[in-house]
């Protein structure tokens, strides 16, 4: 079979640069229904166009009539068959090869697949990676890890409202749906940073909900995760001292967690590494300690009608906790 | 004919009109400086004293009782807060329940906000500096709608939880007494 290629589209979140197995199928599926249907147009129009030039008349002369014999009949019924076939046939084409996509992707499922868990929140991603010893179970937010070319099992489903889950490099989308799990299995075979987003309008800060899909090589991602796993050091410096009672003494602490202190509410994301992560507010700002700041002290001019409440803190507290922030690698 | 048209067209206007209100929805509720819940900060030795004197005024009724948009947010923060830890939702647990008609430090809304900010004895934690002011407005809304003091077009409809108890719309109107009034004892002059 040849393979249709539409010109390479480029970009870390589209649908034309596939990067997993997941998304090469539905890739090399669009391209087929993309081609063909493509070919069909031209040649649609270029019959109309072709009837057009052809005309038979001028303004000032009557029509003459259409004259039928044996022959035109015969050519003209062979070709509105051949049309009909031709037309059936590539709807045929068409068939087939969703079907075969619908196939490839669910023969992707394996029992010995890496599990990942995706929660939709409105509006962020929290993100659990299982493990049998509970302690290391690992907790984030917004940004995903995975090795290179291992399948990953993702399991899902929403703590509020419709959302679905979509980084177009990688796989197609799978909506979150409370009270219901959503499986599928997909799998990344070049490094690099995969953005997602949400793909399924779920309120004010829909456009706001995207995360980042990291793939890395195996040792690196489990430095990574061996990383995660380990709970929040206790801040060395005074000022990061001083950040951490601020954490513990304002609204921080009755929505967020950092492992290793007393902080433990499950409400907003974890912050135990948050310092590791690229991004704050779920992909909408780069996590730097200007950005992080501004979204502390009042977020509703960021992300409006988020979950977050403006805080008061003053100029020395601020500062103090963005101290102790930073430590949370 | 015409008339009726005209008619029609005013009663649509009407609801329209009156339905407004209830389905407007602030979500900038200014710097955090304007928000006094968190003027007075927490420490071990005085949990919420520095407190502006009297209780505040209350807000516009309009803006969170008379809208289903801020009433639903506090029931959302009644569970985020965990106030269901204690209060379960309005049957009373630990704390005392919140859908009838006895209230213990008094039902105006000014009274609640005071409870939720600076705590009661005997268990009920101070939230001061830990929730803005327009979250403890909205909480205020709710605890009341739970006991059907709200309109029932605003009081949040549908719970996530197993349905033991009516919807905060669909649940009587208490009434509660403002104050617990001691009458003096008979004989005493």
């Amino acid at each position: 079979m040849i393979l249709l290629a539409v010109p390479g589209f480029p970009g870390n979140q589209s649908s034309l640069n596939p990067v997993g197995p997941g998304a090469s199928h539905i890739e090399f599926e669009f391209s087929l229904i993309f081609w063909i249907t493509t070919a069909v147009y031209i040649i649609v129009l270029a019959v109309l166009v072709i009837g057009v030039i052809r005309r038979r008349h001028t303004l000032d002369t009557m029509p003459e009539p259409l004259a039928t014999n044996e022959a035109t009949e015969k050519r003209a019924r062979i070709g509105v068959t051949a049309a009909a076939v031709v037309t059936v046939v590539l709807l045929f084409v068409m068939l087939i090869g969703s079907f075969e996509t619908g196939r490839a992707l669910g023969d992707m499922n394996q029992e010995n697949a890496m599990p990942i868990e995706i929660y939709g929140h409105q509006w962020w991603w929290e993100v659990k990676y299982p493990n049998n010893d509970a302690y290391k179970t690992v907790e984030t937010a917004n940004e995903i890890h995975v090795p290179v070319g291992v399948p990953i099992r993702f399991r899902g489903t929403s703590r509020d409202v419709i959302h679905s889950f979509w980084a177009p490099n990688v796989s197609g989308k799978r909506d979150l749906m409370p009270g219901y799990n959503a499986e599928f299995v997909w799998q990344v075979d070049q490094p690099g940073r995969w953005r997602g987003q949400c793909a399924e309008y779920c309120g004010e800060q829909h456009a706001h909900m995207s995360f980042e899909i990291v793939a890395e090589p195996k040792d690196e991602f489990t430095q990574w995760l061996t990383n995660q796993a380990q709970s929040s050091v206790q801040p060395a410096t005074p000022e990061a001292n001083r950040g951490q009672q601020v954490f513990m003494t304002h609204a921080c602490v009755l929505c967020h967690s950092i492992r290793g202190t007393s902080a433990g509410s499950r409400v907003g994301p974890d912050l135990t590494h948050l310092a590791s992560r690229s991004t704050i507010a779920a992909g909408t700002l780069p996590n730097t300690a200007g950005n992080l700041g501004g979204w502390i002290l009042n977020p509703q001019s960021i992300k409006p009608g988020c979950r977050m409440p403006p805080n008061q803190l003053s100029g020395t507290e601020l500062q103090d906790l963005l101290a102790y922030l930073e430590t949370l690698q | 004919m015409k008339v009726a048209a005209y008619l029609a067209l005013l009663m649509v206007a009407a609801v329209c009109a009156g339905g407004c209100k209830r389905e407007h929805r602030v979500f900038d509720p200014g710097s955090p400086q304007t928000q006094v819940a968190n003027a007075s900060a927490l420490n071990e030795i005085h949990a919420g004293a520095q407190w502006s004197p009297g209780p505040p005024s209350s807000p516009s009724r309009v803006r969170y009782d008379d809208n289903a948009y801020a009433v639903s947010e506090g029931k959302r923060l009644f569970e985020s807060y965990n106030c269901v830890g204690c209060h379960q939702h309005g049957g009373g647990g630990i704390g005392p329940a919140l859908m009838d008609a006895q209230w213990i430090y008094g039902s105006h809304p000014e009274q609640i906000y005071e409870t939720i900010v600076r705590g009661r004895p005997n268990g009920m934690p101070s939230f001061s500096g830990k929730i803005p002011d327009y979250q403890v407005w909205e909480l205020v809304a709710y605890v009341r709608s739970m006991s059907g003091q709200l309109r029932e077009d605003v009081a949040p409809g549908r719970s996530d939880e197993m349905p033991v108890i009516k919807s905060e719309q669909a649940r009587p109107k208490e009434h509660p007494s403002d104050e617990h009034q001691q009458k003096p004892p008979e004989g005493q002059p």
